[in-house]
């Protein structure tokens, strides 16, 4: 969310640079402050990210430290500092840099926030598929042998880009909703009618975008994490050619002998998977055999009615997100948008259908690795802090639970009241006494 | 074994991640627990929080870049440190969140109880690690239980005993009294006034616990196998500052804002030296955590190397030039109160009108 706004808040702000237009500052002023806020709520996560591996997954990063612990370091390094250096920058600055570097104050910290995006997903796409490391029968350790190996693991690419596109189609859908909610109130057409031409055309090619590499990014888990692909599709039994199931229920005991309801499009899983209409999908039960087989007596498959619905939920929710952004960028290029009121009216909850792709689109990716904590090499069983008690965990997890609740709750509520406050009516030059004041506390 | 020459770099690089750390963090931790104390009226809370506005999130990355850093170069060290701590660290992470949304909340309501929430969720989120981290770090040279797995097995408890809280007391009131001569460089008027007499009450405290923290760390040493050279002089140079701080302090407030950041830089020095070359000192019944067990390997260490020569002067530059940019002192008046765009016009116009409702701070001496 925070990427995608500060993407679009220096999209105005260029554009404010390149023409002087005053409706532009106006636009960067109102959707600078509503980032701001999301900023804070989640500048503050990162720590407790930085710091959960020692305080509750000792074992794993004593483990698997040498790899896995470089990228967060250079996710410090060269985003936290980054974004968060020019965060003040950009919110005091007005005024006291030129308007060229305050310009480049927001670029950097847009860059900053996709930078940590992608240091933090390659460290996670190595417990998806490990690559460049060795294990060191001496010190029972997981070793690096390639950084670049690391950096560039294909799982880590896909996932950059399908989670970058996301992050832009997530603020984007966000700041429609409130874009429709003033235009359908016909409040400030210029700034909101301007800021939704840009959005819509911007979701339709990031929500597009999104599903093109997630498409890819299914085909590589195929070859990767087949049992996650298996899980996604509740496929028990190897396949070929193999259906995509559209709607299932069945037991939800684990490893069902049958699926109660499945409707299913034949032949389609086979062509998503492999390209091929009559391609082999492999099952859960086939793969756990071979996994019992390779790596001992135990259960290889995750919770598969989770994966399974979250995958689709993550899916529909995409998909209804593009035709509406797709629906309103035409009306949009034809002038049409503000007599489309139904659409406006839709596009206020559709704010939802981001989160809900967001938080099951990980659910299913983190969900779908188990019982791993490592792909192949480390159980979730054996990763966490064997001294922290279960007293401890409970206590820290409600803590964080009501801190970040709590906040979020404010958080959201103060966004939601600065939005519908609109913009300000006049926006100070950057000459004039204080013009930090726009922005800042 | 002694540790290998990466690995001495890395504890070196590590040491001075945490030192930039208290020192830039430390100023603004004191600039948050002396918020309410030092302003009054809601103008010169905002001008308060505006000396720090730009650079506090930047100061805090310094704390996250020395967690990564130490899981990056000695995942050991952060496996047994970071689960070893674990309730202290929780609540060092709860305060430094609530802390850091405090900033971007405050300003967002004029209720007078939303505002004073919030104050106090910086004064206590200030506090609070200000407190801990001391603690912490006593701790880690004084040394902690430690089983033969390599697993820390004591409790939040087994960290308060006498020298930790003293070491917590230590970076207290020195953080308290950095901030106070920080205001007092970086504010006018009123809220000058009383950072200063802040400062004239905190840097002697301040001072009287770090000589208090030295000698006793001396003597400790003492104890267990001899006075480490370097790292008393070390102690004994920061209570020289510090105490040479409490005699600047309200002032000649730059000076005592240059001693006070000595102060914390070589009482830290001195810290690092007494660890050295071990990661953790254990107090039984397994043995210290050496930098040389504790660390990744030699590949990973040249790996992390290459990409912090290439960062850090970058960060240090661009940080450094945000102070620079950020220098001008500020008082209340730069912050009446704006209700309306008409406020920013008169403002500009110069025909500005009392706009802020507070109650004026009384002035008489002793009315507080």
């Amino acid at each position: 969310m925070t990427i995608g706004m500060a993407v679009f808040v220096a999209v105005c702000q260029t554009l404010h640079y390149r023409t002087g237009r005053e409706v532009y500052a106006r636009m960067t002023q109102f959707w600078g402050k509503l980032m701001l806020i999301s900023f804070a709520v989640g500048v503050v996560t990162g720590i407790v990210q930085e710091f959960q591996f020692g305080m509750n997954w000792s074992n794993y990063s004593r483990y698997v430290g040498d790899i896995f612990g470089a990228p967060l370091a250079m996710e410090g390094l060269a985003a936290f500092f980054l974004e968060s250096t020019f965060i003040g920058l950009w919110l005091f600055g007005r005024g006291k840099l030129s308007p060229r570097i305050h310009l480049a104050s927001i670029w950097a910290l847009a860059g900053g926030t996709m930078l940590s995006a992608y240091f933090i997903l390659a460290a996670n796409s190595w417990m998806q598929h490990p690559v460049g490391y060795k294990l060191n029968a001496g010190s029972g350790r997981a070793e690096m042998t390639s950084i670049l190996d690391v950096l560039t693991n294909s799982t880590a690419l896909y996932a950059f880009g399908h989670t970058i596109l996301g992050a832009l189609a997530t603020a984007g859908m966000l700041m429609l909703a409130v874009c429709a909610w003033h235009l359908l109130r016909r409040n400030e057409i210029d700034v909101f009618g301007r800021s939704a031409n840009i959005l819509l055309g911007g979701v339709t090619v990031a929500a597009l975008g999104t599903m093109v590499i997630g498409h890819f990014n299914g085909q590589l888990m195929e070859r990767q994490q087949p049992m996650k692909m298996a899980a996604a599709e509740a496929l028990f039994n190897t396949s070929k050619p193999a259906a995509f199931s559209l709607f299932a229920v069945s037991h939800v005991e684990h490893n069902p002998k049958h699926l109660n309801v499945n409707i299913k499009i034949p032949h389609t899983l086979s062509l998503m998977a492999t390209n091929s209409f009559n391609g082999k999908v492999e099952g859960i039960n086939d793969i756990n055999r071979e996994y019992q087989r390779k790596y001992g007596p135990g259960e290889y498959a995750p919770i598969v009615a989770v994966t399974y619905w979250t995958f689709r939920f993550m899916v529909g929710s995409g998909t209804i997100m593009l035709l509406l952004a797709a629906f309103g960028f035409w009306r949009a290029r034809s002038g049409r948008l503000l007599d489309s009121r139904l659409l406006l009216r839709l596009l206020i909850p559709a704010a939802a259908l981001p989160f809900i792709a967001n938080s099951t689109g990980w659910l299913f990716t983190e969900m779908g690795r188990q019982p791993w904590a490592v792909m192949g090499l480390l159980r979730t069983d054996d990763a966490n802090s064997p001294i922290v008690s279960s007293a401890q965990i409970v206590v820290t997890l409600v803590g964080y639970t009501l801190l970040y609740g709590v906040l979020g709750a404010i958080g959201g509520r103060l966004f939601v009241r600065e939005a519908k406050h609109g913009p300000r009516t006049d926006v100070p030059p950057a000459d004039a006494e204080r013009p930090d004041l726009v922005l800042a506390y | 074994m002694n540790p290998t020459t990466l690995q001495v770099i890395w504890f070196l690089l590590i040491s001075i991640l945490w030192l930039g750390y208290f020192v830039l963090e430390g100023f603004d931790f004191g600039v948050g627990m002396l918020l309410r104390h030092v302003a009054r009226t809601n103008p010169e809370k905002r001008a308060v929080m505006h000396t720090i506005g730009p650079v506090w999130d930047g100061n805090e990355v310094w704390l996250l870049v020395a967690g990564g850093a130490t899981f990056a170069a000695f995942p050991e060290l952060y496996a047994t440190l970071f689960s070893g701590f674990y309730l202290a660290l929780f609540l060092i992470l709860a305060a430094l969140i609530a802390r850091g949304v405090a900033f971007e909340f405050w300003g967002k309501d004029d209720d007078p109880r939303w505002r004073a929430t919030w104050e106090w969720a910086l004064t206590i989120g200030s506090a609070l690690p200000a407190l801990l981290w001391g603690v912490a770090w006593a701790n880690i040279i004084r040394g902690v239980p430690v089983d033969a797995q390599g697993e820390f097995n004591g409790t939040l408890l087994s960290l308060l005993n006498p020298y930790g809280l003293l070491g917590g007391v230590v970076t207290l009131s020195l953080f308290a009294a950095h901030g106070a001569s920080f205001l007092s460089l970086r504010t006018t008027g009123v809220i000058e006034e009383r950072s200063r007499a802040a400062a004239r009450a905190l840097a002697p405290m301040a001072a009287a616990a770090v000589v208090a923290f030295a000698a006793w760390t001396i003597v400790r040493q003492g104890d267990h196998g001899g006075v480490q050279a370097v790292s008393a002089v070390l102690v004994v140079l920061a209570a020289l500052c510090g105490a040479g701080a409490a005699l600047r302090a309200g002032v000649r407030p730059g000076v005592a804002f240059g001693l006070s950041a000595l102060t914390i830089l070589l009482l830290f020095c001195g810290i690092f030296a007494d660890l050295y070359p071990n990661a953790l000192v254990s107090t039984g019944p397994g043995p210290s955590l050496t930098l040389r067990a504790a660390s990744s390997t030699n590949y990973t260490l040249t790996v992390m190397t290459v990409v912090a020569v290439v960062f850090v002067p970058i960060v240090l530059a661009y940080q450094a030039w945000t102070y620079w940019v950020f220098r001008a002192r500020l008082g209340a008046e730069d912050f009446g109160e704006i209700h309306s765009p008409i406020d920013l016009l008169a403002r500009h116009t110069g025909g500005g009108r009392e706009a802020d409702a507070d109650e004026p701070a009384p002035t008489a001496p002793g009315a507080s």
